[in-house]
């Protein structure tokens, strides 16, 4: 399935938050959005999911969804948003439980996410008792479990420790390269994002406009060997430099606002 | 002040980061409650204080074993118990869904907020007359007063308890298309069961305070009548014994929602 943005303008009353944002996400592809702190990458991600209402603009499909999918679009929430009173097993459920499916079905719908995230043995445990990174894991198998056409990830690994966000990372990227769900990911890091995208959309500081859309154009596989070391450091001081100037002024800008 | 110790080589690093943890102790608190009635035994029996006034400990419980074999304390006490259910239950169910309604719905949190503002401050007991005006003096008057008295602070309790509910959390539920009855069900309630729980014990005390105080007006059986008779034919400790139940019952309530709330609340 392939999505096409074009929003043209959006506001909260008179504050202008994006300003002529447009792109096509391809089947298959990881979209990172990057930029300033408060230029409307969230807010982005919110129109595409459906969440925010566009002042003006439309967020359009083309293709079929993938087979058996009972969701388009999910999210993956910055600070997950696990039910606490749910166990782990019953987190997953939660999007399966208002679809018309059998128990059976829905259990081995909810095994199988488990599974696929490396959950398995903790399908019983409450949040409170996993680590950021394993509920992370949770709110992953949570979006996965409806096979959906689109992952909408709202920096999903910033309210981790570091190390836990290179696991996760890792561990994404290989869900991602056997499944190959179209994703569009938000970041503030532009190492996440040279990990994960094929392209980068790289927004100016509010109201968001697009700045340029850079193609990585190294395999994700690739990434980690020493030949693509060099492209990969030219990219990030090339995405570094478009967003440095806006990110400091945005900077000035919320401490002063 | 500056620590001088600090100034001095190889000194060690003076502790600073004690105290502003209180713990509790059982054993601290039996002893204590020992100790008092030791002291009240002691002062009566010593004739600091006279019997007429207040009872001792011994005296009461006497009057509580002779009021328990006679029956008449179960009589007053479950006499006691049907008003409080009742309107407590009352109350409650009007409170959960008037506070529901407040906290999700423009036109009802509109209506509703400066409603329980201006009325939620007026004593309950203070509506008794009127209340007995317009339903009579019988046990409907009386269980009006409690249902009234426990619908404020369940009001209030259910709509910040949904209202103080993660808003993430909804907007992960509609980003999976959950229907709103779902969100209210699976979300909403669930979220606000804490700040429900801590409504309850407001409630439940308010309904004990409201069923003595209606009892004393308008009744002449219940706890409530029952202290007041005793206290006008002078038998302080038949008075005594009544308000020993009445915070036996206060006891039970709070251990038993104590009870409730670790079993539901044990995610927390």
């Amino acid at each position: 399935m392939r999505l096409h943005v074009d929003i043209r303008r959006h506001a909260y009353d008179d504050l202008a938050v994006l300003d002529g944002v447009a792109f096509t996400v391809e089947p298959g592809e990881i979209l990172c959005l990057i930029g300033p702190s408060g230029c409307g990458k969230s807010t982005l991600l919110g129109i595409v999911g459906g969440l925010v209402r566009p002042t003006d603009g439309r967020v359009s499909t083309e293709g079929a969804l993938p087979e058996g999918s009972l969701n388009p679009f999910t999210f993956v929430f910055q600070d997950f948003a696990l039910l606490p009173w749910r166990s782990v097993a019953q987190n997953v459920a939660f999007p399966l439980e208002h679809h018309r499916l059998t128990a059976s079905e829905r259990d081995a719908l909810v095994a199988e996410a488990l599974r696929r995230t490396g959950l398995s043995d903790f399908a019983a445990a409450l949040p409170k008792q996993l680590s950021g990174g394993m509920r992370q894991r949770v709110g992953i198998a949570r979006a996965l479990v409806v096979r959906p056409a689109l992952l909408l990830l709202d920096e999903p690994l910033s309210a981790l420790d570091a190390q836990t966000r290179e696991l996760l990372t890792e561990d994404f990227l290989d869900l991602w390269l056997r499944e190959r769900t179209t994703a569009i990911y938000v970041t503030h890091n532009l190492d996440e994002a040279l990990r994960l995208a094929d392209r980068v959309v790289v927004l100016s500081r509010r109201p968001g406009r697009i700045k340029e859309i850079v193609t990585v154009g190294v395999p994700q596989r690739a990434r980690r060997g020493p030949e693509a070391a060099t492209t990969l450091a030219a990219l990030r001081e090339r995405l570094w430099s478009l967003i440095r100037d806006e990110a400091a002024i945005a900077d000035r800008e919320m401490v002063h606002g | 002040m500056a620590d001088t110790a600090l100034r001095e080589p190889g000194a060690a690093v003076r502790f600073r980061g004690g105290g502003f943890l209180p713990g509790t102790s059982r054993l601290a608190a039996v002893a204590a409650f020992v100790g008092l009635i030791l002291v009240w035994q002691a002062a009566i029996s010593f004739g600091l204080v006279s019997p007429v006034f207040l009872p001792s400990p011994v005296e009461i419980a006497s009057a509580l074993r002779d009021l328990t074999m006679s029956g008449e304390l179960w009589r007053h006490l479950s006499i006691s118990l049907v008003r409080i259910g009742s309107g407590w239950a009352l109350g409650t169910a009007a409170g959960l869904c008037v506070g529901t309604a407040m906290a999700l719905f423009s036109l009802a949190r509109s209506v509703g907020l400066p409603m329980v503002s201006a009325l939620y401050p007026i004593p309950k007991i203070a509506l008794l007359p009127l209340l007995i005006l317009w339903l009579g003096i019988g046990e409907v008057s009386k269980t009006a007063t409690i249902a009234l008295g426990v619908f404020f602070p369940t009001v209030i309790a259910v709509y910040s308890g949904i209202d103080n509910v993660p808003r993430n959390l909804i907007r992960m539920a509609q980003s999976f298309d959950v229907p709103f009855r779902d969100i209210v069900w699976k979300i909403a309630l669930p979220g606000a069961l804490p700040s429900i729980m801590s409504g309850f014990r407001i409630s439940v005390s308010t309904a004990l305070l409201l069923v003595v105080a209606a009892e004393m007006i308008g009744a002449e059986s219940g706890i409530g009548a029952f202290v007041l008779q005793a206290g006008n034919l002078m038998q302080t400790d038949q008075l005594m014994a009544g308000v020993t139940v009445l915070s036996i019952l206060g006891l039970i309530v709070g251990a038993a929602l104590s009870w409730a709330e670790r079993a539901l609340l044990a995610w927390r």
